[in-house]
């Protein structure tokens, strides 16, 4: 349970030196307390103190490194259950089922989704290796160990996983392995190669006392297959030990999450969709599926930015000349906020209406177009600067800017800031964009 | 040690609202847990799915629609189809043709084409307007006095016209209404007070608190839906306690990665495909976040979220 900050300053020296950069214990306790500093900031308490302490004010979700270079990746430190009570810190990862039978297949499918959204890099970030037999396995290991994609050896097997692990172990793959039953020989494999360990069971109980078992060995390295035996189960496992860490304050369960959608809805491409997206939204950490076409990805990996998003931090795209619908350098520009969600809105209904066009963005600080005009960072001078600065007049010899209908207002100080200019505004909404450029073409 | 669950039980529950009549009537709502947190509580009645068509029918030019609703030439003939389709609860009608900024069909013929949907089909049915103020509180007014008996859900009344509709349609002729308010959870409760104070029961509407589809803005879907369940539950805010119906197919099925071909687009594969993948993405995160009804197209997006509903009671 967390503690109160006079719990902590009865475990303090009391003497107020300020090492620590606070006035008195009183006030550094108070920050332990909060979790805006660690307790090993005071040079003077005991060990003894700072042991007992480390316990009780220890986040409530343990945060883990999984994968190597590249492909490293932090799971779990989620500190709330909904992302509008603070934000959700690490976003979930995507994981693709592979076998020894299908990898010669599947590699190339899952190198197919690769692409750019909103700075992010949207891939398929991991792969579930399906155990067989020892044999394929190791075969299975070298086929898709330094294709930059993060391991999940989904192997029970002792003997196998330890022999995977001298295959893999620098990557940093995660061992998906340990049950009620092995446990402990799993731990110690997982110990030896420096690996994430995945436990599984068959009802939160086992899983509960398992994890439990596993601690007491000495490993905190964790993380939780939560899948279960059902749809159902899936999303009680995910919901309830999620729960159990952030709001029962229950670290035995404080730990990442796997979710294997492929198990519960096989051959199922568009079930695993729908459950892919509950548990982005309903924390898992890792998604396991059993494809990812671009069919999939669009919406999945969409939905997983924004849910990511910190509530606090608007979305933004980067500044520069979008042409579209095979718009050239005589086509008529049309601008608009680098804030994300109207630039996928008008862009959305400005290539549905076929016509094409230069779409300008400018850096508006990522916000709307009302907002950003209040706060100055949408004006006459900076879409006049902004024409400027990316050289426009000479990359485009088309006149004619269209300005979004909320920001009528700028029209006579652009005309006059940028001479030789039509001005041109758009209608308040962007559904009226369609008819606008059609008629205005 | 066993492990020790603590269910988030509420004594507070969503409210009941019932549309269409007889044995094939379905009623909204009803959880007193967090969406279909069946480990907290027993889930009362399953999130309902309303199945789409237009007053012109449905897209023809995508296969699996082409294909489901072959040999329909009438209006009543896509709404029997539509109804039959399985996993559907209900069947929403909507007059995207009534648009003065479109094709503005008189209201007389949206009447007509509303009357011979409801009486092609033994479902409830839901009515969807043109988005236009002026034109959807006469269309309301005139399909609720024309379908009289129905109790049809009338979608949706807004700041701007919520009067007018409140007035014919639960007032005047015992329909339901869905009050519609942009993605926050203030607008929706304001409106939902707004209705109140008209002396309307809380058994006579719902509320559609916005809809975005997947990658588009729905962060704000997301946190709203969350939001406004918490407040029903766990503050038993009477006001925000309105069974939540989603309108997903019109978001899903207009954005870009549904809408263009995929002859520009030939790495993203089939248009068909991407627009199901993306409705179904949406459907099963609004269900999440407690959506009680979603409307939906597709018989594949149909079939796949009302098998997902009832995997999870």
């Amino acid at each position: 349970m967390a503690l109160k900050g006079i719990d902590i300053f009865k475990l303090t020296p009391k003497t107020n030196c300020k090492e620590c950069g606070n006035p008195t214990c009183m006030a550094f306790a108070m920050k332990v307390a909060q979790g805006a500093v660690s307790i090993e900031q005071c040079p003077h308490m005991s060990d003894e103190a700072k042991a007992q302490l480390s316990e009780a004010t220890a986040p409530p979700m343990k945060s883990v490194k999984v994968g190597a270079g590249d492909c490293e990746h932090s799971l779990g430190g989620e500190t709330v259950l909904f992302r509008h009570d603070k934000t959700f810190v690490s976003r979930n990862l995507f994981a693709v089922n592979v076998c020894e039978g299908c990898v010669d297949g599947m590699l190339p499918e899952i190198a197919k989704v690769d692409y750019e959204r909103i700075g992010e890099r949207m891939y398929v970030e991991a792969l579930n290796l399906k155990y067989t037999d020892k044999e394929s396995y190791l075969g299975l290991i070298g086929k898709t160990k330094g294709q930059g994609r993060l391991l999940i050896l989904d192997v029970k097997d002792a003997d196998a996983a330890k022999a995977a692990l001298d295959l893999c172990k620098d990557e940093k793959p995660i061992l998906n392995g340990a049950t009620p039953e092995n446990y402990t020989e799993m731990v110690g494999i997982a110990k030896d190669a420096g690996v994430v360990l995945g436990v599984s069971a068959p009802d939160l109980d086992s899983l509960y006392d398992t994890v439990a078992a596993i601690e007491g060995l000495g490993y905190k390295e964790l993380i939780l297959d939560v899948t279960g035996g059902s749809i159902k189960e899936a999303y009680a496992n995910a919901i309830q030990v999620r729960r159990a860490a952030l709001k029962n304050q229950d670290r035995t369960f404080g730990y990442p999450s796997i979710v294997n959608v492929a198990k519960v809805a096989p051959n199922d491409v568009a079930m695993q969709t729908a459950l892919a997206s509950m548990f982005v939204i309903k924390y898992g950490s890792i998604i396991i599926m059993d494809s990812m076409t671009y069919a999939q990805a669009l919406p999945l990996y969409g939905l997983r930015q924004n849910i990511y998003t910190d509530p606090q931090k608007p979305m933004k795209v980067e500044p520069g000349i979008y042409p579209l619908n095979g718009a050239d350098e005589n086509s008529v520009c049309v601008t608009t906020v680098d804030f994300a969600l109207t630039y996928f809105v008008v862009s959305g209904e400005l290539e549905r209406s076929g016509v094409p066009c230069n779409f300008l963005i400018s850096d508006a600080g990522g916000y709307s177009v009302l907002t950003a005009w209040a706060a100055g960072k949408f004006s006459a001078g900076t879409i006049s600067k902004f024409i400027k600065e990316y050289d426009i007049e000479n990359k485009i010899k088309n006149r004619t800017l269209i300005i979004p209908g909320k920001a009528a207002v700028l029209k006579g100080e652009l005309q006059e800031k940028l001479p030789g200019w039509t001005i041109v505004v758009a209608p308040n909404d962007a559904t009226g964009l369609v008819k606008f450029m059609k008629d205005f073409k | 040690m066993a492990f020790k669950r603590s269910p988030q039980t509420f004594s507070a529950s969503i409210n009941e609202v019932v549309i269409g009549t007889g044995e094939k009537a379905v009623t909204l709502g009803g959880a007193n847990t967090f969406p279909l947190y069946t480990f907290d509580g027993e889930a009362k009645n399953k999130v309902a799915i309303g199945v789409e068509i237009t007053d012109a029918g449905v897209d023809m030019t995508i296969p699996g629609m082409a294909e489901y609703y072959a040999g329909c030439e009438t209006i009543g003939q896509f709404a029997k189809k539509a109804s039959e389709m399985p996993g559907a609860d209900f069947v929403v009608l909507t007059l995207e043709g009534a648009d003065p900024n479109g094709e503005n069909k008189p209201v007389e013929d949206c009447v007509a084409i509303a009357k011979e949907v409801a009486d092609s089909i033994d479902c409830p049915l839901a009515v969807v307007g043109c988005k236009n103020i002026e034109k959807d509180t006469q269309l309301f007014e005139k399909i609720a006095e024309a379908l009289t008996g129905k109790n049809v859900l009338f979608v949706s009344a807004r700041e701007e016209d919520y009067k007018g509709i409140v007035a014919a349609a639960i007032m005047a002729y015992k329909q339901k209404v869905s009050a519609e308010s942009a993605v926050d959870i203030n607008l929706a409760k304001q409106l939902n007070v707004l209705i109140s104070q008209m002396g309307i029961q809380p058994e006579n509407y719902v509320m559609n608190v916005g809809s975005a589809a997947a990658g588009y803005g729905y962060e704000y879907v997301a946190s709203t839906l969350d939001r406004v369940r918490a407040a029903a539950l766990e503050q038993n805010d009477a006001m925000l306690q309105m069974p939540i119906i989603t309108p997903v197919a019109s978001e899903a099925w207009a954005v870009k990665e549904a809408v263009v071909s995929e002859e520009d687009f030939p790495e993203w594969g089939p248009r068909e495909e991407r627009g199901i993948e993306m409705e179904v993405s949406t459907a099963a995160s609004v269900i999440a976040g407690g959506a009680d009804a979603v409307i939906l197209r597709h018989p594949k997006s149909v079939d796949t979220i009302s098998r997902l509903v009832a995997a999870l009671m």
